[in-house]
């Protein structure tokens, strides 16, 4: 049972490498390409932790196989920041200390930014079906809640500001 | 956990993907749709197949397109194109509504619509809104192609009418243009399957149901179309009184188990409560 050869672009990086079919891809990016960011939470794809953005949309990554990825574009947490400057929902966890422990972090955040690309301006009972596929063990839904909602005022009103609006 | 060792082969047509699985001989064959099942089947590593063949590079098996009084939707299409896809909303709107139920979004990019209901689990949710709408399923093979209507192709617990070596390649859904949908699922924790869950369509003239179509998720090993409850709802007003009166049918014929989420007397009950619900969401 041999490898196949797999050209993958992540956090804006062109690799190629030759991997095992049954390699998934939360693997390839922790232990090939040493993006530790993205972690392991579960064994039954529940807990979203491992959540990365393929081809622009969030998928867990325990739960798709590198080799599916051939020829993507993956985006994990550590693709995030910009020229040192934190992402706008980065910033907004931060500020909004929308963590405990951390470790559900990398996977609410990159939910989350998928959460405000379809959906700018989202209630509080949208923020909560939206990060329905990410658990945190510490419980701390109350403030990551207030982060996205955070994050989605910062973001409108750059946006705004971008568009000319008021 | 990291699945066993399995060879893997990603055709670019059907066609091909027909003879790679012809071709497997005594090798166990599993076929990779949107993985959202399988995946994590072969990481618990209660299923290790020696060759696994992934459907995600056949363009042909994605999207959806009008086919005259029905539209065909590809197997694989993911559940989040099945809530956004505009001609899905427009004629077969109860699909959607239970595709945006089905466990969370990033699941929902990529589970497929064929693969659940080629999966089967009888607490999936897209087998019984597929049921009431009377879709019809177009299965290639070595020999051809079939077209399986709705009430033959879930045959028992995690099985259908695909056979060995075959694929599920299309779903023709009949257009119902104008009618009321929903399907109320029920839960206890988020994006968990369904306890209980009912799809309803309906259509109504003037007041009256002219035309009412109800599938029942989880009250036996497959899907289960509430005749009884459609027969009870036909020429009824739409109104919530006479609506709960039909839905007191709702566990006719059905079958349910009991295990560690709710005995068989409760999904009975919820049956019944959720018809309700569902036929009253649909009427609007
Ligand atoms: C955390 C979590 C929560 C979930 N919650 C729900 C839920 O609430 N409701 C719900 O309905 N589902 C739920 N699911 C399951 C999800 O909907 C899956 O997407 C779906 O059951 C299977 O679709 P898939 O495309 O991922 O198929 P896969 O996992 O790739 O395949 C499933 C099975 O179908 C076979 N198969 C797939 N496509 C075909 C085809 N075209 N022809 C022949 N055989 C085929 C495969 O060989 C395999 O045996 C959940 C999954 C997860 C991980
Ligand atoms: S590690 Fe992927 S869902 Fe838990
Ligand atoms: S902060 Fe600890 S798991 Fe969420």
């Amino acid at each position: 049972m041999g490898t196949r050869r797999i050209s993958v672009t992540v956090d804006g990086v062109a690799y190629s490498d030759d991997v095992e079919p049954r390699t998934l891809l939360v693997h390839y990016l922790r232990e090939r390409l040493g993006k530790t960011g993205t972690v392991v939470g579960c064994d039954t794809s529940n807990c979203g932790a491992c959540t990365v953005h393929l081809d622009g949309r969030s998928v867990k990554s325990c739960s798709v196989l590198a080799v599916q990825v051939d020829g993507s574009d993956v985006t994990t947490i550590e693709g995030l920041a910009q020229n040192g400057e934190l992402h706008p929902v980065q910033q907004a966890f931060h500020e909004n200390h929308g963590l405990q422990c951390g470790y559900c972090t990398p996977g609410m955040i990159m939910q989350s930014v998928d959460l405000l690309k379809d959906n700018p301006d989202p209630s509080d009972e949208e923020i909560r079906e939206g990060l329905e596929g990410n658990l945190c063990r510490c419980t701390g839904y109350q403030n990551i809640v207030k982060s996205v909602k955070a994050a989605a005022k910062a973001g409108s009103v750059s946006a705004g500001v971008a568009g000319g609006a008021a | 956990m990291i699945p066993a060792a399995f060879d893997y082969e990603s055709p670019a047509s059907v066609d091909e993907a027909l003879a790679v699985i012809a071709g497997a001989g005594d090798r166990e064959v599993k076929v990779l749709a949107g993985g959202q099942s399988l995946i994590p089947v072969l990481r618990l590593r209660m299923n290790a197949p020696d060759l696994v063949v992934d459907l995600g590079r056949i363009a042909e098996l994605r999207g959806v397109r009008d086919d005259g009084d029905a539209i065909a939707i590809g197997a694989m299409t993911t559940h989040d194109d099945v809530t956004r896809e505009p001609l899905i909303r427009q004629h077969a709107l109860l699909l959607s509504l239970a595709a945006q139920t089905v466990a969370d979004p990033q699941v929902r990019h990529r589970g497929t619509f064929g693969g659940s209901l080629a999966h089967a689990d009888p607490a999936a949710d897209m087998p019984a809104p597929a049921l009431a709408l009377g879709a019809e399923f177009v299965i290639a093979g070595p020999s051809g192609r079939r077209t399986v209507g709705a009430s033959d192709f879930f045959t028992d617990l995690f099985t259908t009418a695909i056979g060995e070596g075959e694929l599920l390649v299309e779903v023709r859904v009949p257009k119902h243009t104008g009618w009321g949908a929903h399907y109320e699922k029920f839960n206890h924790v988020a994006h968990t399957w369904s306890i209980v869950g009912v799809a309803a369509a309906v259509r109504v003239e003037g007041g009256t149901i002219a035309e009412a179509k109800v599938g029942l998720t989880n009250m036996g090993l497959v899907p289960i179309r509430a005749t009884a409850v459609e027969q009870a709802l036909v020429g009824q007003p739409a109104t919530a009184d006479a609506i709960r009166a039909a839905a007191q049918n709702a566990d006719q014929g059905t079958n349910p188990m009991s295990d560690a989420s709710a005995d068989e007397d409760y999904r009975r009950h919820l049956a019944k409560v959720l018809t309700g619900r569902a036929v009253l969401a649909a009427v609007g």
